[in-house]
């Protein structure tokens, strides 16, 4: 709808551009200004919150909120739907407790061991779902996502039931000690807006154009002569690689990693989150963490009646903003968020 | 004229079910010609099609083109060779700017399979002055920053049309290029075949005739899933057979 909005618009012009400099031809610069101030707000929301809400909190909300955004690279702008993205978020933050406790690594490389490793496994089970449409694809990733959980379960470095706890935070690049809440929520902080802007960048780039061309009509993409299942099976690995992120930042923030993360209710929490928010738009799996992650916090006096206070806000939702929050707001200013 | 085969068919067959939609063609398009392939609807033409670009496989035949089987290839394989087809249903990238549908083609032309998550978008606006190009040619240029979606049936074949030859292909595969075009988009489509002809092989399916005759060098008549007549215009039209099939009543 916004597309066509702004097409009408410059249709106009467009007529006397047609044989004009190319660079006007584009809508961007509009649609990018929409983007651009909810940016710069998020990253002065991100500047001030730890002198207003306890930074372990937001530390939590920012690595949903990354997780919930990888997640919706997949779905949102590649069309994919994955019932087992906890695999990746799980097993990166196993990989990052694991060595950073056992091994010593420096928390930048902790981090980073957890985001590889969930790349492989996207790598493995993207390999194996991609060439499946739809439910089927969606069926394949729970299928080895509860393997992975099997696994996470059984083996050893993963400490089963207990899981690994007592991760120290450690000292960044060795120097800058990142013990403390406060000073931790710069590292994290700092990683979810360089993996928020990354993934804005994937989105507009050559390679973002063949994914929305893919989503739009694939046969034609073929007929072009784009290999479909390579740039599927790309954006799948990124996905899981910036969910990774996400679970190797969270195993820091709690100093622990468990099979919470690795479990299907993982994967359909994040669901949840994207939907809410608005799927195919930058900011709104960010918006949906934030609801989820607050209601389960602020209700959770409420015991086993948070998961009934969790559907009642999703249903709530979808009643009222069908395309979710961010992307009724969206239609309602007419540009993409 | 040369004896130059580009793409050659043989035992072309394609079984769905028990049911042969194709059964045993040999084609045999000369290059630089514009050859239609006409018949009865569900004589097999779209599925020729689909089995000449590999978007199914074919049950038993070969098929090689410029020199070169390609009957185990990839669909994708087959347009990076250079055959490359339109869609009967029109294929327009619907929720893309016109601009956008055509660039998109000539990405995969220019820039080959490009992965590059890390550039930026407007690094494809070098590609813009050639799509502009394109899009006039086919008279789309006042529409060049619309949504795909929004044009009319007539201009979304153009489009097509515009990114097909975006990827310069050697061949083209035209199916039913003109269906639901008025007048003056028949006449300008088929004077636009007729100019990317002078340095390209053509195979088209068409329903309307009088295109066929005016535009193709050679044409071959298909009848459930069997070649029927093949030759000019002037002999295939009179052959009996054609007319009986065409028509539907024995040719008295
Ligand atoms: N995917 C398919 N599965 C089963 N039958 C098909 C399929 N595609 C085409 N057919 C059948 O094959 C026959 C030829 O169809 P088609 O090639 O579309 O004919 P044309 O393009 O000449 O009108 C028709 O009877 C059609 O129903
Ligand atoms: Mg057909």
């Amino acid at each position: 709808m916004n597309a066509a909005t702004t097409a009408t618009n410059t249709v106009t012009s467009g007529r006397a551009l047609a044989g004009q400099a190319p660079g006007l031809l584009h809508e961007d610069a509009g649609e990018g200004r929409g983007q651009g101030i909810a940016l710069i707000a998020l990253a002065a929301a991100l500047v001030a919150a730890p002198f207003l809400v306890y930074p372990v909190f937001v530390m939590k909300l920012l690595c949903f909120a990354l997780f919930a955004c990888a997640f919706n690279l997949l779905l949102g702008f590649g069309g994919l739907l994955s019932i087992g993205h906890a695999l990746f978020f799980g097993f990166a933050s196993y990989t990052s407790a694991h060595a950073s406790k056992a091994w010593g690594l420096t928390p930048e490389l902790s981090i980073a061991a957890g985001t590889l490793v969930a790349a492989a496994l996207g790598l493995l089970v993207g390999s194996l779902a991609i060439r499946r449409q739809g439910i089927y694809l969606a069926m394949i990733t729970l299928a080895l996502a509860q393997m992975g959980y099997f696994v996470a379960l059984q083996a050893p470095f993963t400490g089963g039931e207990d899981g690994i706890q007592g991760v120290p935070r450690g000292a960044l690049l060795g120097v800058l000690d990142v013990s403390s809440d406060f000073s931790l929520y710069w590292l994290v902080a700092g990683l979810f807006m360089a993996g928020i802007l990354c993934m804005r960048r994937i989105v507009h780039s050559p390679f973002g154009q063949v994914l929305k061309a893919i989503r739009d009509n694939e046969p034609r993409m073929v007929s072009l002569g784009y290999k479909v299942d390579r740039y599927k099976l790309l954006v799948f690995v990124l996905s899981a690689a910036l969910s990774g992120l996400a679970g190797a930042m969270k195993a820091l923030v709690f100093q622990f990693a468990s099979l919470v993360d690795v479990y299907w209710t993982m994967s359909g929490e994040v669901i949840l989150m994207t939907l809410i928010g608005g799927v195919g738009t930058i900011l709104g799996p960010i918006v949906g963490a934030a609801v989820i992650v607050s209601a389960q916090s602020y209700l959770s006096s409420l015991g086993a009646w948070v998961v009934v206070a969790q559907g009642a806000i999703f249903v709530a939702c979808v009643v009222l903003f069908r395309k979710g929050i961010v992307g009724t707001l969206a239609d309602r200013l007419g540009r993409p968020l | 004229m040369s004896d130059d085969i580009i793409l050659e068919a043989s035992g072309l067959s394609k079984r769905f079910g028990g049911f042969d939609a194709v059964g045993g063609v040999d084609i045999k398009v000369r290059r630089g010609s514009i050859h239609a392939l006409i018949g009865p609807n569900g004589a097999g033409k779209t599925t020729c099609f689909n089995l000449l670009t590999k978007f199914h496989q074919p049950t038993a035949g070969q098929i090689r083109f410029d020199g070169r089987d390609i009957t185990s290839l990839a669909p994708a394989d087959v347009a990076l060779a250079g055959l490359v087809r339109s869609f009967q249903i029109s294929a327009v990238f619907g929720e893309m700017s016109v601009l956008e549908n055509v660039r998109i083609a000539l990405q995969r032309r220019h820039r080959g399979s490009s992965f590059d998550f890390w550039r930026t978008e407007r690094t494809l606006r070098s590609l813009d002055g050639k799509a502009a190009h394109l899009i006039e040619a086919v008279g789309l240029a006042s529409h060049i920053s619309r949504r795909a979606g929004e044009l009319s049936y007539g201009r979304k074949r153009a489009l097509e049309i515009a990114t097909t030859l975006a990827l310069d292909p050697k061949m083209l595969l035209l199916d039913e290029p003109m269906a639901g075009m008025g007048h003056e988009d028949i006449d300008r489509t088929a004077e636009l075949i007729r100019t990317v002809s002078t340095d390209r092989t053509i195979l088209m399916v068409e329903h309307n005739l009088s295109v066929v005759s005016s535009l193709s060098d050679r044409i071959t008549v298909l009848s459930r899933g069997k070649v029927l007549a093949e030759g000019a215009y002037a002999d295939v039209s009179t052959d009996p057979r054609v007319v009986e099939a065409y028509i539907g009543v024995p040719h008295a």
